[in-house]
């Protein structure tokens, strides 16, 4: 759904942020996109969608090339920034307005999902907080139905009960058809929403696997006193005990830490990437 | 649902489908949660719901009716049982030897616990 070869892209001459990067996200899966502070995840995303254009090197998202900005692609890819400006609207006049750019909008689901936020559509975008504009936002973007869905920090400024309907109406809206990246620092919002993780660093990418290729070659554990587990990739002394990432020789089946995992991929990147570039050739 | 630290999401979610059936919440012969349903309730994502199915179809516990959906088996009963019995074995029953070897509880020790808890149960 998604292919990147060899992208390469910064926005200052001296200082490349992408270089020889290489990326494939499949459809039917919601993929976590995760890296640290100013890693380029929102640059990728916008890459991706033909917002910012590489320097080198080929994007296909949905088989277009995405600095074309067909308007066949645009009206699959609906795109959920982390910041943005929301014209002086109604909620009914937002939807009127821009629900035509996508065909595949579905009235009645926005509906629900507004329902489901608690959001009544009689009211003005600007005079709610940045928590329900998102709201809004969010439950537009899943309801345009298009092929791919970007959400970047999807569940920043949601409050309690809103980041539960949130992961509801997510695990409805999937389906083998439609690719959902996610990029985001809350990983324990979205633990068990997101099904394949794409971990960026500078320049490239350490991870890019479904979660079940992740948990066959790693291991996830507490480590008791006396046990000695080597092949240990990196672990963490906490209020639960000792906490151990470990490659997953004894095919032990685990519960994946996303935070564990990406701690895991910082302090022991090269075997990291041995223990997944091995499996890509066998 | 709460979800445990260290189980596989799927294995915590077949585990909660065997939880209803034991309980008779869920019939035998009797359809069951679609896996979107069950995505939704659980809020995780489908392909792992539909991972948990798949782990309990292998097992008989569940079986496919194409185009209409997933029913538990007439003997789900007897299978969860038995699945339930293994996991115990498997995952639960090292944690607390260990402990007893730590804690240096001899297995008679344990016994009469055991024999105790019989007996209240009966009275």
């Amino acid at each position: 759904m998604i292919e990147i070869n060899n992208l390469a892209f910064s926005y200052k001459k001296k200082k490349q942020l992408f270089n020889h990067l290489n990326m494939q996200l499949s459809e039917g899966r919601i993929h976590g996109l995760l890296g640290k502070n100013g890693a380029g995840k929102t640059t990728l995303l916008k890459l991706i969608s033909g917002l910012l254009f590489p320097n080198d090197g080929n994007i296909k998202t949905l088989g277009y090339v995405p600095s074309k900005r067909k308007p066949s692609m645009l009206q699959d890819i609906y795109f959920l920034f982390e910041e943005f400006t929301l014209p002086d609207f109604s909620i009914q006049k937002f939807k009127e307005v821009y629900s035509g750019f996508y065909p595949n909008f579905n009235e009645n689901q926005f509906a629900e999902y507004l329902s489901e936020f608690e959001i009544h559509d009689n009211e003005k975008l600007n005079s709610l907080s940045y928590g329900q504009k998102k709201k809004v936002l969010i439950a537009f973007g899943i309801a345009t139905n298009t092929r791919l869905l970007i959400m970047d920090e999807p569940t920043n400024g949601l409050d309690i009960p809103s980041k539960s309907q949130f992961r509801k109406i997510m695990a409805g809206a999937v389906d083998e058809n439609k690719c959902v990246i996610i990029s985001t620092h809350q990983v324990r919002d979205l633990d068990n929403l997101i099904d394949s993780i794409t971990i960026l660093n500078q320049q490239d990418i350490i991870l890019s696997e479904p979660i079940e290729k992740i948990t066959e070659k790693l291991c996830f554990k507490v480590l008791s006193h006396n046990e000695i587990e080597d092949k240990i990739l990196f672990s963490e002394n906490n209020l639960r005990g000792n906490w151990a990432v470990a490659e997953n020789y004894k095919n032990e089946d685990s519960k994946l830490d996303i935070e564990m995992l990406f701690n895991a991929c910082f302090s022991n990147k090269k075997r990291i990437q041995e223990l997944f570039n091995h499996n890509n050739i066998s | 649902m709460e979800f445990k630290e260290q189980q596989a999401i799927y294995l915590q979610i077949a585990e909660y489908v065997c939880e209803k059936i034991l309980l008779e919440n869920w019939k035998p012969d009797e359809k069951i949660l679609s896996v979107r349903e069950l995505a939704v309730e659980l809020e995780v994502n489908p392909n792992t719901a539909m991972r948990a199915y798949e782990f309990l179809q292998n097992r008989e516990i569940i079986y496919n009716k194409r185009g209409i959906g997933f029913f538990v088996a007439s003997d789900a009963n007897k299978k969860v049982s038995t699945f339930r019995k293994q996991q115990f074995l498997e995952s639960e029953l090292p944690v607390f030897l260990k402990n007893m070897q730590i804690l240096n509880i001899s297995i008679q020790e344990i016994e009469r616990y055991y024999t105790k808890f019989l007996n209240n149960k009966k009275s």
